[in-house]
């Protein structure tokens, strides 16, 4: 169900609506002070209630992980928020305007956090690619700062909190929680071994909790609104899964874009009502929540004959009209992820695509893992003879077991974020992979942007002007 | 005969400006040890020296407590962290699927011809590197580009020669 709302975006469009004379007009840090005075059992009751699943990617309900923060904090053992803001994972974009359009939540939201796990500081981990993203966030704590909102004495209240602004260097991977400790720790950024999860031992060795920046930015609301009445707003909070999140679209859309919008709407409304709909042709398929997550093909009906199952209410309906929830998501064999979709029309090669993903796993695996690394780049290797031309047959069900090998065999879900897809890209796409193989890298469209590279066999494929060489010749020569 | 051994290769000293060395100060009192301002310290010194000589390394390490090796580790494992001397200006175009999908391949062959080198090379007149990036968070604003760090969106062919024009002036 499509039900638009303005928690955290109602600034979006004002001109300095960063700031924090707007933020607080409209009622801001009100939550912080208040949480900074109530009992961490009843904050922590309030934010279980709003059934706030994380956002990063893994869908983990926030309160509970809240919960697994040991309590009493011990002097000797500082704790840690850690505030996940590397937004790496392709096709998502939506934290970003976060920071650049509406700083101050995060701030708000690091300060209720703080208290309700035991900390006092609180680093926000951004990429470092994102410059203003960097520069609002540190603009806005200094506001809040002037405000003595931060510091020994928020709100003139006995609970230090500090936030800082951390940066990466350009590594997806740091976006993976032990990963990106590690890269706050000033070391590489490879994934831990879990356990011992960040609850025991995180950030500098402490008890630390990892949010993603969107799941933080939700809790003044959720405080504000009370946690079950924010829950409510979502469609699916009979399943827990409540609230309101940011939604995006990217692709093959008229639209591209970000919307704030209940839990509970559906991928057929976020493409055609909110995405304006699909450019360049019909809807081919559509990755739900960023390219970790398996692609979805609009002929795929939900099969839910069981009046038990998750999805019995859409049995016999179109997976587009499944309502984009973490544990809906999952029942159909994919993912909500990141929240924003990447859409293909039917004039984009999806063999092209595929092979553009796998570039991308391939580039960013790092590398400790031999089934990980290795099967990133037989994935990629064995994807580029496909789209040259070169691959045999047998190769396409290599594609398979090497995906196949990797999952459950590495230390970080890196692994699955790859085999996952690329199951899916295989199953899905079987006949089209086989065409091209065939057909020496001569079936498809073969093309991924019809803007500039017309689909093979029309206008004579003549690019448009100055577009130079078609993606397939480019995909051939892996990029440095 | 006697030989001379081979020297081994001196770094060559590096240091920061007395305005950085102030940031870096500030940055020390961010964490709770030393070892965790090694990003940062790091992005200070390439933003002063354009990319990462054993010179910044001795420096970070000294200045931070830590091993040549360890923050030898780091920088290589970090993309942003040029090993090499690079062109005053980089020059990132985004080539995952949402940009490929509106039409990287263009901007980047576009860019290759204009600026007359490949993907990963530098100009000659040492202005401009170009290199790919992975998805950069800016897909629903697809093709982009980042210069230097400035992101540029919804990007046209002509604005690219348009930025270019700029860069290469
Ligand atoms: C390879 C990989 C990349 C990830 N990238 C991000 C990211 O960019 N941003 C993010 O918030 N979470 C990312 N995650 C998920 C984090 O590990 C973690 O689950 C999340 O930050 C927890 O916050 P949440 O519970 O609020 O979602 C990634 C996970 C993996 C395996
Ligand atoms: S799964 Fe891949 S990314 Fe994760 S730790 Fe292993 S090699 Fe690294
Ligand atoms: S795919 Fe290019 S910015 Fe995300």
């Amino acid at each position: 169900m499509l039900v638009r709302t303005n928690y955290l975006t109602k600034r979006y469009t004002e001109k300095d609506g960063w700031k924090i004379g707007p933020y607080e007009r409209d009622g801001g840090y009100k939550q912080a002070r208040r949480a900074l005075g109530m009992k961490r059992d009843d904050l922590l009751t309030e934010m279980k209630a709003a059934n706030i699943r994380g956002r990063g990617g893994a869908g983990f309900p926030m309160g509970v992980k809240w919960g697994f923060m040991p309590w009493p904090p011990k002097a000797e053992k500082p704790h840690y928020l850690v505030i996940n803001a590397d937004e790496g994972e392709p096709g998502t974009f939506k934290d970003r305007t976060l920071m650049e359009l509406n700083p101050h939540a995060c701030v708000e939201g690091c300060i209720i956090g703080c208290f309700g796990i035991g900390a006092h500081a609180a680093y926000i981990y951004v990429r470092d690619e994102l410059h203003l993203s960097k520069e609002r966030l540190w603009a806005a704590i200094a506001e809040a700062k002037a405000k003595g909102y931060l510091g020994n004495k928020p709100f003139g209240l006995d609970y230090p909190v500090e936030v800082y602004v951390h940066t990466g260097a350009g590594a997806y991977i740091c976006g993976e929680e032990t990963s990106l400790l590690n890269s706050l720790e000033g070391k590489r950024g490879e994934p831990r071994l879990k356990p011992p999860f960040p609850a025991q031992a995180g950030a500098f060795g402490m008890p630390s909790t990892v949010n993603n920046l969107e799941t933080i930015a939700a809790v003044p609301t959720a405080l504000e609104m009370g946690g079950d009445a924010f829950s409510k707003l979502s469609t699916l909070h009979n399943i827990k899964d409540g609230g309101t999140r940011l939604f995006g679209v990217s692709g093959h859309v008229k639209t591209p874009g970000i919307w704030e919008c209940a839990v509970g709407l559906t991928l057929r409304e976020l493409i055609y009502d909110l995405g304006g709909g699909v450019e360049h042709g019909e809807l081919l398929g559509v990755i739900p929540g960023g390219s970790s997550c398996p692609i979805l093909r609009p002929e795929e009906i939900v099969h839910a004959p069981d009046e038990k199952h998750v999805l019995h209410p859409w049995h016999g309906k179109s997976v587009l009209d499944v309502p984009m929830g973490v544990d809906t998501y999952r029942a159909l064999g994919t993912m909500l992820g990141t929240c924003c979709a990447i859409v293909l029309s039917d004039k984009a090669d999806p063999v092209l695509a595929f092979q553009n993903l796998m570039q991308f796993y391939r580039h960013e695996s790092c590398g400790q893992c031999t089934p990980c690394r290795e099967g990133s780049a037989w994935l990629n290797r064995i994807l580029t003879r496909v789209v040259d031309g070169k691959a045999e047959m047998e190769e396409l069900d290599r594609l398979h077991e090497i995906a196949n090998n990797i999952m459950g065999n590495t230390i970080c879900a890196f692994g699955e974020g790859t085999a996952m897809p690329a199951m899916g890209f295989i199953k899905k796409f079987r006949k089209e992979l086989e065409a091209y193989v065939l057909s020496g890298g001569k079936a498809g469209t073969g093309t991924l942007a019809p803007d500039y590279f017309p689909p093979r066999g029309t206008d004579a494929g003549a690019a448009k002007k100055g577009a130079g060489a078609p993606p397939a010749k480019r995909a051939a020569k892996p990029a440095a | 005969m006697e030989k001379t051994l081979p020297v081994a290769h001196e770094p060559e000293a590096f240091a920061l400006t007395p305005e950085r060395e102030r940031e870096l100060a500030d940055i020390l009192t961010r964490y709770p040890n030393k070892q965790a301002a090694c990003i940062p310290a790091l992005h200070l010194c390439q933003a002063q020296n354009g990319w990462v000589s054993e010179g910044v390394i001795v420096f970070v390490a000294e200045r931070l407590g830590l091993s040549t090796a360890h923050v030898k580790g780091v920088v290589t494992f970090y993309t942003l962290f040029n090993q090499h001397p690079v062109g005053k200006h980089q020059v990132w175009v985004c080539r995952t699927l949402s940009c490929a999908l509106k039409g990287s391949d263009a901007v980047l062959n576009r860019c290759e011809k204009k600026l007359g080198i490949h993907v990963g090379e530098t100009t000659k007149d040492g202005k401009v590197t170009l290199r790919t990036a992975e998805c950069l968070a800016s897909c629903g604003t697809a093709p982009m580009m980042q210069v230097d760090k400035d992101y540029y969106e919804n990007l046209t062919l002509q604005q690219v020669d348009e930025i270019l024009d700029r860069l290469t002036r």
